[in-house]
């Protein structure tokens, strides 16, 4: 258990206390993590922003323009995970009204987002008899999913499921290294990044272009930013081969440097034993520099050299040993980056990324196991966002409760925690996501029928 | 289907060696004979191809070898009926491929890298020739434009060790366009354009290749299946299906000899006649009770071929699993994936186990541990991993051997040899033919001691 999770312990118990002396409401504060049905229904109810889902995922074609196509956001898959695990695959709706009434009705534990099909999924196996394979998935966004626990042999704060604001820095890292790239590079605007709701971050690129790459095309990208290969079963985790780094890499590299060097090396010490310094000697191929490093660490055991700056100075003797000029012709200089990025660089769950039809958990879903809202990442941010801070179930119905009744409810969520999220969410990604699908339809329009008209003339 | 090529004039194919795109099917008169005959020529190059690719061959051993093959098969003693064997081949081949969707990605896979093959070997002129012949708009970028790129494309340069050539002509086109480059980092991407070197031409062309050809071979399905099978049943059908399966060996989807093992004689048959990779996933499973997706598909699908039906897979899964995760979460999250490698749920595909193909070129990363262990292992892990099999030190260096030089399938054969103490002269294609040759010799050396 991290120092965050017993604190927000005692905050609970706070708060059964408090519902306790009031005599009301106890039912409802029962489960002390604060995740049950009862809750959720709350939740859906009252709090989850069910038109700016519809209004993102209709990508402007729930507007009266001629040139909207009407089908669009009905051909959606959605799914839910329900109470006892029953998984809904499949589900499509025409409308935000039905979209809110099914989800409010289901109160799913968790909801998904899938492609857009060919033709209305729920209709799908209608479309299957008629045996042309018309079924199939034609738009979705680019995804991508970070997950703290591949990162278990480079963190010693924790493992597994948890997560601490010392471990989060790679998931801050990975967002640094990741948002620019798709920007610069690959030239997409519109990014939304959002906290898985325990121990990863998603990201969802929604530009028309992104949405309509083909799976090749979206393993090109994933590929582009993979650099981390091995296993424990292989030696190098990292293998940058080439003589000197592809500009996207050495970009990546001023960031990973600097979290590296400022924030990974005393916050995950990863010096301080004897076990975890000879796994970063396993990764130099000489064994003259790692025995002449091994001796000279094992010798300063003894005098007593503060704790804070021994990771600092046994880094300082590798940078200096591989980077000084003997070293040069064999390559060994290489060294100093492959480990920094084996510490450092972000591991991409590639199956996700690389293929149209997987679903990602849509943001704004309570992760069961936390009661925390998955709520959007500002990359501008990112380095102050904190996860073990985000607004849960609990503190959320609390909110709500405490604003008491008879007030306007539409705006019940802007008196929540859960308010400054939802308005980040609509002015930093939704709003000009829309107006550049506005004109985006616009123009196809205007495209489509200057060619009628050209065609007509002929 | 479009009328380019029929226009153009068969004298001017000697003239122009230029390569074939296989726009449309040729209006010729093909023999009964040569059709089946041109068509094995061609797989016998595709095979050759995808067998230096398992062995991880760099590209420039890959680009002599497809000229080796080509040239050792595709000749013919009329010069002038080089081109229609070539195209014929291509078109029969197409009809075979189409049928199921793993026939037709190999084949693509295949074809495309033939293509881009013989494409680096022709001159610049032809390769801009083709870019021309489909169609691609793309101009070389101008020199302002490179201005304002120069240091990200000195960097991509410097990044396989050449210098930039101050007269470089790079086209400026989306990313999407090249993939294969965009995955290897082989180019500068700014703002969604890729700047791709006059050498890297060949890669935007054969992607061109690969999208046309991959909905042709959807279409040619469509036909196939609507007309073609129904009208040619006397005639071609049965050469056509004969084709793909006499050469492409069997597919292990259905236990054969030693149909249905018991979960009880697992461990003792896993040590006798598993190959390593497998070996491997299993002793990992029985020690972490946890194996990931990729781990789960490998060993799952090789269970099934090896004779492990769908009752007794949900036990032995649930057995290591359960203690890990507990049962109820094993029955909700994982159950399904088994009974759907079983075509019991989903697409109801009965899937095939992996072939050694498949495993070398599949990419284990973090807490992984599919894959092919002479591959994907490091050396020092290798040799500890042989040394448990109980395999001689001697052994062992020649095992190592074949590994230095990539040839992973005959270092599992070398393993095969010296863990039975039999010759294996087909050699490894496939793991559930390890295991079954395995049985084989298990079974009698076991009648000649009775």
């Amino acid at each position: 258990m991290t120092k965050e999770e017993i604190e927000n312990g005692t905050a609970d118990m706070e708060i059964d206390q408090r519902e306790l002396m009031n005599g009301e409401r106890s039912e409802l504060n029962a489960v002390p993590d604060g995740f049950n049905a009862n809750y959720l229904k709350v939740y859906y109810g009252k709090l989850f922003p069910h038109a700016d889902i519809f209004k993102w995922m209709s990508y402007g074609n729930d507007g009266k323009h001629p040139g909207c196509d009407e089908s669009y956001f009905g051909r959606r898959e959605f799914s839910f995970t329900l109470d006892n695990d029953i998984y809904l695959r499949f589900q499509s709706f025409n409308s935000v009204s039905q979209l809110e009434n099914s989800i409010k009705e289901k109160c799913p534990f968790k909801i998904d987002i899938g492609p857009v099909y060919s033709v209305d999924p729920a209709k799908r196996h209608a479309y299957a008899q008629s045996g042309n394979n018309v079924f199939t998935p034609v738009e979705k966004e680019l995804v991508f999913d970070i997950d703290m626990t591949d990162y278990d042999d480079v963190r010693y704060c924790c493992s597994g499921a948890d997560v601490c604001l010392k471990c989060w820095t790679l998931m801050t890292i990975a967002i640094k290294v990741i948002d620019p790239a798709l920007r610069d590079d690959f030239g997409f605007n519109h990014i939304l990044w959002v906290y898985s709701g325990r121990r990863g971050v998603h990201c969802w690129v929604c530009d028309p272009k992104a949405r309509r790459l083909t799976n090749e095309q979206r393993s090109s990208i994933a590929e582009y930013f993979r650099v981390y290969k091995g296993n424990e079963n292989s030696q190098k985790k990292v293998s940058l081969t080439s003589s000197a780094l592809h500009p996207f890499l050495l970009r990546s590299y001023k960031v990973l440097e600097e979290f590296f060097e400022g924030n990974l090396l005393s916050n995950q010490s990863l010096f301080s034993t004897e076990e975890r310094y000879e796994k970063i000697l396993e990764m130099i191929p000489d064994e003259s520099i790692t025995s002449e490093l091994r001796g000279k660490w094992q010798d300063n055991k003894k005098s007593s050299i503060s704790k804070e700056n021994i990771n600092v100075d046994r880094w300082k003797h590798v940078k200096k040993i591989l980077k000084s000029g003997k070293q040069k012709g064999q390559g060994l200089g290489k060294c100093v980056e492959e480990i920094v990025f084996s510490f450092s660089y972000p591991r991409l769950d590639m199956e996700v990324s690389k293929h149209m039809n997987h679903l990602l958990k849509a943001p704004f879903c309570i992760h069961p196991k936390t009661g925390r809202v998955c709520v959007p990442i500002d990359p501008n941010h990112c380095e102050e966002f904190d996860p073990t801070a985000v607004p849960t179930l609990s503190k959320l119905l609390e909110e709500i409760n405490m604003g008491g009744l008879g007030t306007d409810d539409d705006a019940e969520w802007d008196r929540t925690s859960l308010g400054k999220s939802i308005r980040f969410f609509r002015s930093s990604f939704l709003q000009p996501l829309l107006k550049s699908c506005k004109e985006e339809i616009e123009n196809s329009y205007n495209a489509k029928l200057q060619h009628s008209k050209t065609s007509l003339t002929w | 289907m479009e009328i380019i090529r029929s226009q153009r004039k068969p004298v001017h194919i000697d003239v122009v060696p230029t390569l074939p795109l296989y726009r449309s099917a040729p209006p010729l008169e093909v023999r009964l004979e040569d059709f089946e005959l041109y068509a094995m020529d061609r797989l016998r190059v595709l095979k050759g191809i995808a067998d230096g690719l398992s062995r991880g061959k760099k590209s420039e051993e890959m680009k002599n070898l497809a000229d080796h093959l080509w040239k050792a098969n595709m000749r013919h003693l009329d010069a002038s009926e080089v081109v229609n064997k070539d195209i014929i081949s291509h078109f029969v081949l197409r009809l075979v491929y189409c049928r199921t969707e793993d026939l037709r990605k190999w084949f693509l896979s295949m074809e495309t890298n033939l293509f881009r093959y013989r494409l680096l070997f022709e001159k610049a002129e032809v390769q801009r020739a083709l870019m021309a012949e489909f169609d691609l708009p793309y101009r070389a970028a101008s020199n302002a434009e490179l201005e304002s790129v120069k240091e990200g494309l000195k960097q991509v340069a410097q990044s396989f060790g050449q210098p930039l050539a101050a007269d470089a002509i790079f086209y400026k086109v989306p990313f999407e366009e090249v993939p294969e480059l965009v995955a290897g980092r082989r180019v500068f991407i700014h703002k969604g354009y890729a700047y791709i070197a006059m050498n890297q031409v060949v890669s935007l062309v054969s992607t061109q290749f690969r999208s046309h050809l991959s909905k042709a071979l959807i279409l040619t399905n469509r036909k196939w299946t609507s007309t073609i099978r129904e009208q040619e049943k006397d005639r071609l059908t049965p050469i056509v299906e004969a084709l793909c399966s006499s050469y492409l060996g069997p597919d292990y989807s259905q236990p054969r000899e030693f149909a249905e093992i018991s979960i009880k004689d697992i461990d003792q048959i896993a040590k006798s006649s598993f190959p390593l990779c497998m070996r491997h996933l299993f002793e990992k499973l029985r020690e972490d009770h946890h194996l990931k997706h990729g781990g789960r598909m490998q060993l799952g699908l090789f269970l099934k071929g090896v004779g492990l039906k769908l009752e007794d897979a949900l036990a032995f899964w649930k057995a290591e699993f359960s203690q890990r995760v507990g049962s109820e979460r094993f029955d909700k999250e994982y159950a399904y994936s088994i009974r759907h490698n079983y075509g019991r749920e989903g697409k109801r595909t009965d899937y095939t186990p992996y072939s050694c193909q498949k495993i070398i070129t599949s990419a284990p990363g973090v807490g992984d541990h599919h894959g092919c262990p002479y591959r994907h292992f490091s050396e020092e892990n290798l040799r500890a991993a042989l040394g448990k099999m109980g395999i001689s030190n001697r052994a062992v260096e020649d095992v190592m051997d074949k590994v230095r030089n990539r040839h992973y399938q005959l270092a599992c054969t070398l393993t095969f040899e010296a863990v039975h103490g039999t010759s294996c002269d087909a050699g490894i294609n496939h793991p559930n033919q390890y295991f079954s040759d395995s049985q084989k010799v298990l079974q009698s050396k076991n009648q000649s001691t009775v």
